[in-house]
């Protein structure tokens, strides 16, 4: 026996633990089937991983900073380090992953591409790398998330996608990611669904999380450069379907010695029947593919969840983060939109930067994590706030 | 890989029958929540041959609008597992031979626990079970020995999509019949293949010889296309469009008595 990491690679059938697979109707397996085949040869490729990471560096502007804040560190005693995500590219961590899948979906002759999102980084990262490659783009939205994410609307638009309402359930992130799995249903030969998050059926979870995973490799880098040790105390990211997470969390999930936080959004708090912290609420379940912890009631169906923040409005996590939370190798904490919110105005005036609402989840357990004086702290900084800021000016915090 | 034949049930006894077969897919619990034995019993007085209900999902990932949208008012009304098991319970005292499958999502299932759907489905006279997403793999690790235990028949999908040794493999799992989804698409769509196409499928499934009789779905709505899908098969499911016919009904057992009439008469 080898000693094989235990937490970053799922099992040929894509568990992580008890959670993971892909329960997916006969109309998707062929798809999916030729996805699990080929995902990992083709990203081996020389030619795949040259193109992938020129196009990392030239075009999504990586590697990003690790950027000392030291503004936030003297108000909480710590050492904290940004992860500057929000430089990339769009704005946000989600580009990591289209541009992977992109030229992976190249290369498997497809020449459709569908995409759900929530808070539209997702949609503009899918649509962008449409456009760079010119490949027919559609990307589903919930109709609430259309009106709270408008600027992304439009920017999607522009650069040449087409925007499909959601309008069913919720209205929001996960209803978009039904329709998108209609589409793929009614559209199995040309089409490539890109998910935006390490969710739906295997291989996707390990798939996202593997093309997120340079967050975690460059932090390493960055770290040995600027604290002497490649190892932090502390990383810390918000979950929503758990990418950007994931890709913070992996090249440190088999060194214990680093403590994983992992950020749930609270909504009113966690027990106000509107939050979608789904690691308290949940129960294993299968949604969207993938048996992994999801909010529903005790028929089986999928509750509603509630968050101010549309990327992280989502009834499930990624089965790698639910497996996270049953092992206890990541800690889970939720912050209610009230404190994600306090969050923005003080990372804003403190550092001068402006986080995406998201984000602002992970900001906003600075104080709850027990870090030292001397404890390093990364908290990845997945998105910037511009596609937020007429949540920001009705929430009155001007 | 062995083959495996249970006790002969109602599904088989109806295809020893000479003739087509229309397999009728409805929603519990709609359009009223009680609607679902009347509904159930027009249905085969009528002269459907099989009878699918559809347990509502709050989620239907391979269904389209119209179903969708009946499993949201039945959800509304108030079914669940529990309910649905309370209506069927005497059901084979009144509907005594027509097949009676239940069709939905794996999740509902599994938080109900499958030994305990399997025994309340079989104590209510069901002879068979569709979960589309439930994997084929999964299906024959934790769930074949409790289906056969409990006398009950899988159904699996083919799509024209479905590879042959795959279609081997779900032929060799059970012994009902074969789901052939007729093109892709979530149910209830317009069929918008090219007629040569569909044939080409069909025609292709035939030629295999496989051992169970084939059913063909998704697309079918009325007498003619009911007519030529029977061609390539012995017999047809129909689902969206009786909802269709259901949806806003002063009278919904009279009104699927009547949508049967208009396919078989
Ligand atoms: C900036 C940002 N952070 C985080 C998320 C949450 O997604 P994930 O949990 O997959 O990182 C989103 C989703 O839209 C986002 O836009």
């Amino acid at each position: 026996m080898t000693t094989t990491p235990t937490y970053q690679q799922p099992t040929e059938r894509g568990y992580y633990g008890q959670f993971g697979g892909a329960f997916i109707p006969e109309m998707l397996y062929p798809n999916v089937e030729e996805l699990r085949q080929q995902y990992l040869d083709i990203m081996a490729e020389p030619a795949f991983q040259q193109e992938y990471q020129q196009l990392l560096r030239d075009y999504v502007g990586r590697p990003t900073p690790l950027f000392e804040a030291k503004r936030l560190s003297a108000k909480y005693n710590t050492r904290v380090f940004l992860k500057r995500e929000d430089l990339c590219h769009t704005g946000a961590h989600k580009v990591n992953n289209t541009v992977g899948q992109i030229l992976l979906a190249r290369r498997l002759g497809k020449t459709r591409i569908i995409a759900e999102t929530g808070a539209g980084q997702h949609g503009v990262a899918t649509a962008t790398v449409c456009a760079l490659m010119g490949m027919e783009c559609i990307v589903y939205m919930g109709e609430v998330d259309m009106e709270r994410q408008k600027p992304n609307v439009y920017r999607m638009r522009l650069l040449g996608a087409e925007v499909r309402p959601a309008s069913s359930g919720s209205k929001t992130l996960k209803d978009a990611t039904n329709e998108a799995i209609r589409d793929w249903i009614s559209n199995p030969v040309d089409t490539h669904y890109i998910i935006g998050s390490v969710v739906g059926p295997h291989p996707y979870p390990d798939l996202v999380a593997r093309l997120q995973a340079v967050i975690s490799e460059e932090m390493r880098k960055q770290l040995l450069e600027k604290t002497g040790s490649e190892l932090p105390q502390f990383v810390v990211a918000c979950v929503g379907g758990g990418s950007n997470a994931a890709g913070a969390f992996y090249h440190f999930l088999e060194d214990p010695e680093v403590q994983l936080v992992a950020v749930e959004a609270a909504g009113h708090g966690v027990h106000s029947g509107h939050s979608a912290a789904t690691s308290v609420l949940g129960k294993p379940g299968i949604i969207h593919g993938s048996r992994t912890l999801l909010m529903q009631d005790e028929d089986g169906q999928i509750t509603e969840p509630y968050s101010l923040s549309a990327g992280l409005d989502y009834p499930g996590i990624g089965p790698l983060h639910a497996f996270l939370a049953d092992a206890g190798r990541a800690r889970f904490l939720s912050v209610t939109d009230d404190d994600a919110l306090k969050a923005v105005i003080e990372c804003s005036r403190l550092e001068g930067i402006i986080p995406a609402l998201e984000t602002a989840h992970a900001l906003a357990v600075l104080d709850r994590i027990g870090a030292g004086p001397d404890d390093v702290v990364v908290v990845n900084l997945s998105g910037r706030g511009d596609k937020d800021l007429e949540t920001y000016i009705q929430q009155d915090l001007m | 890989m062995t083959v495996h034949t249970q006790p002969m049930n109602r599904i088989q006894n109806a295809f020893q029958q000479d003739k087509k077969l229309l397999n009728i897919y409805f929603t519990a619990g709609y359009p009223e929540l009680n609607s679902t034995v009347p509904v159930l019993k027009a249905l085969a007085d009528a002269g459907a041959d099989l009878i699918e209900i559809g347990m509502p999902f709050s989620d239907p990932l391979a269904d389209g609008p119209v179903i969708q949208a009946s499993s949201t008012v039945a959800l509304h009304n108030g079914m669940n597992m529990r309910v649905l098991f309370g209506q069927l319970a005497g059901i084979r005292a009144t509907v005594p031979d027509t097949p009676i499958l239940l069709m939905g999502y794996l999740n509902p299932v599994m938080q109900f626990g499958v030994e305990n759907f399997c025994c309340e489905a079989a104590a209510a006279g069901v002879d068979g079970v569709i979960l589309p997403d439930l994997p084929l793999d999964d299906y024959v690790a934790e769930y074949q020995d409790i289906f056969r235990r409990h006398n009950l028949r899988p159904v699996f999908l083919i799509t024209p999509q479905t590879a042959p040794e795959r279609i081997r493999r779900i032929d060799e799992l059970t012994d009902s019949f074969l789901y052939l989804v007729s093109g892709p698409g979530t149910t209830g769509g317009a069929n918008t293949q090219a007629a040569g196409v569909q044939d080409a499928y069909f025609q292709r499934i035939e030629d295999m010889q496989l051992r169970n009789p084939r059913l063909i779905g998704f697309g079918i709505s009325d007498k003619q296309s009911f007519a030529s899908a029977c061609r390539y098969a012995e017999g047809a499911i129909i689902g969206s469009a009786l909802i269709k016919a259901l949806e806003g009904a002063d009278d919904a057992p009279a009104a699927a008595a009547a949508f049967v009439s208009s396919i078989i008469q």
